[in-house]
């Protein structure tokens, strides 16, 4: 079953906030389905998933919702231009093979794009590289190196920087504390990288 | 060419709710037949997925009405090449018409037609039965609600084709054919179709399901007899699956339906694009595969859940871990049942949700 409905994580309520009701929705790697289910349920959205793991992908379609095995990485591209109002990336861009080209992939196929991500700079993994030599581990990171499913880090200031190359509008940001707490200090982007541990990002494409 | 005034056999099972909106179509695999959730009347053993289907089961006849059709020439009732042409007065054999997957779906939308359901609920099918849920989504998109095909095929490959053409030559180089007159001369080719049973049955089962099976155990005997009997107990089974076959199959009929399989491209019917079938579907698809079957494989199922994708439509899929070969879906798959009673129950409360029903 999918877990309790009102107990979804911090980051996933914020997305879900950032979503219009009845919408069009695909979240990428939607793993057991949980925000998926709430936003169907209580947002009434037009939900889709993809997910990669095989255990996911039965407890979301045994949940009634309508996800695919598939791989964003190599999946995305057979979505025609704009079926979506949002698609979601939670928590799983640093885990792709090509993230310029999946972030590319989310816009053409949805008018909004939220991505949230671990923040590599968040003082806490400054300390760990910086000062004790040693790769970060933390909640939000929480894999020895060896055994990482994350393959491309990057940082708030990272992720900005690459939203201006590809000619992103964002819409807004919340920006999350060690206690998973949206903070204020979002008013310059240096202390949101520093005490940022983690980032969720609204997206939506330049008018061309 | 044309048939009219034919008979076609099925059975149902559960009950037909007032609004006749209960019902779901499962549709059947090469050699299978209508007889899915009862004992097979001339083979006495038990319906080949009384497992799924059943009070209670993933299929839930307590809930649904589920309907099974012998297909367009099969030979367990519903016409083909072995009935009695008008014309002539002696059976058809090859004079039957050649039938193609969709004109099994039209024999099947008759029957739909006769029991007066406007839009079933489900089409369900595993193999060739997943063909037919495909080209019933593709041809009349508003008389379902959810398709399911299982183990399934957009297209024949030429591997699929191959296959079965080496179980057709078998029962063609069969003396007792007689050029496909073998019902008016008193024959019936027994050993061709054996033996085209035989090789078929390798292509439902996996390397390791065989191995696990047989090994290389010896059948009834303690060394090797070094002759040509069946030393091996994959032998023995093998030909214990192609004599019992040919007691409850058509030789012709076998010609027909895996000519119609090798027919089917959904893609070509639709010019050249798997995505034209299925455009503006409103159709909520389930594509399921096993990993272990490399008759309709994985790689298969995904492009046919790609070309959904590329029109937006409902797509879920799910890839089931298995090594038991292309008849897992037929075989007692846990995961499998869950993901298939899970999107039944998902799609009834989303159907609930839309027309406002309870």
């Amino acid at each position: 079953m999918v877990p309790d409905r009102k107990a979804i994580r911090v980051d996933l309520q914020l997305i879900s906030d950032m979503i219009e009701p009845h919408a069009r929705v695909l979240d990428v790697g939607c793993g057991d389905g949980a925000l998926l289910d709430y936003l169907v349920h209580f947002r009434h959205v037009d939900g889709r998933g993809i997910e990669l793991s095989t255990e996911g992908v039965k407890t979301s379609i045994s949940a009634g919702l309508s996800v695919i095995q598939g791989d964003a990485d190599t999946d995305l591209k057979d979505y025609p231009d704009d079926v979506f109002d949002y698609v979601v990336l939670s928590q799983t861009l640093q885990t792709m093979v090509q993230p310029k080209v999946v972030l590319e992939h989310l816009l053409r196929i949805s008018k909004h794009a939220i991505v949230s991500f671990p923040n590599f700079a968040h003082w806490r993994a400054r300390l760990s590289l910086g000062l004790l030599g040693r790769m970060p581990v933390s909640k939000t990171l929480p894999y020895e190196w060896f055994e990482t499913p994350n393959i491309h880090f990057c940082t708030i200031k990272d992720f900005v920087e690459l939203c201006r190359q590809l000619d992103i509008i964002i819409e807004s940001q919340k920006i999350l504390d060690t206690n998973g707490s949206v903070r204020s200090f979002t008013s310059t982007l240096f202390s949101a990288n520093l005490l940022g541990e983690q980032a969720v990002f609204l997206l939506r494409k330049k008018k061309s | 060419m044309k048939i009219s005034d034919f008979p076609v056999s099925y059975q149902a099972y559960g009950e037909l709710n007032e609004d006749k909106s209960n019902a779901i179509l499962v549709c059947h695999a090469l050699t299978g037949d209508q007889f899915l959730a009862e004992p097979h009347p001339l083979t006495g053993k038990e319906g080949w997925w009384e497992n799924m289907v059943g009070p209670g089961k993933a299929i839930d006849t307590g809930r649904y009405f589920v309907i099974c059709v012998n297909i367009l020439g099969g030979c367990m009732g519903t016409i083909g090449p072995r009935d009695i042409n008008p014309e002539t007065g002696t059976p058809w054999g090859l004079d039957f018409p050649v039938i193609t997957i969709a004109d099994m779906v039209r024999c099947q939308a008759l029957v739909i037609d006769h029991l007066g359901i406007e839009k079933l609920f489900s089409v369900i099918g595993g193999s060739m039965g997943g063909m037919q849920a495909l080209e019933w989504a593709s041809m009349y998109p508003d008389r379902l609600w959810t398709a399911i095909p299982i183990a399934s095929a957009a297209l024949h490959t030429a591997q699929n084709i191959a296959f079965h053409e080496v179980g057709r030559q078998a029962i063609m180089a069969d003396p007792d054919w007689c050029g496909g007159d073998y019902l008016n001369q008193g024959k019936k080719p027994v050993k061709g179709l054996a033996v085209a049973r035989m090789a078929a049955h390798i292509t439902y089962l996996s390397d390791q399901a065989l191995h696990r099976k047989f090994g290389r155990r010896l059948q009834e005997r303690d060394t090797l007899a070094y002759g040509f009997d069946a030393d091996f107990q994959v032998e023995s089974y093998l030909r214990h699956q192609g004599i019992t076959f040919v007691d409850r199959f058509d030789a012709n009929s076998y010609l027909y339906i895996t000519r119609a399989m090798d027919y089917f491209d959904l893609a070509a019917k639709h010019g050249g694009e798997l995505a034209n079938a299925f455009k503006d579907s409103k159709v909520r698809f389930c594509v399921i595969s096993f990993t272990g079957d490399w008759l309709y494989t994985t790689e298969g199922n995904r492009r046919i859940v790609h070309a959904l994708n590329s029109v937006a439509a409902n797509v879920s899929f799910a890839e089931i871990e298995s090594d038991q070969g292309h008849d897992a879906f037929l075989l007692d798959e846990p995961d499998f049942e869950r993901v298939l009673k899970g999107f039944l129950d998902g799609a009834e409360e989303i159907r609930a949700a839309e027309t406002g029903q309870d």
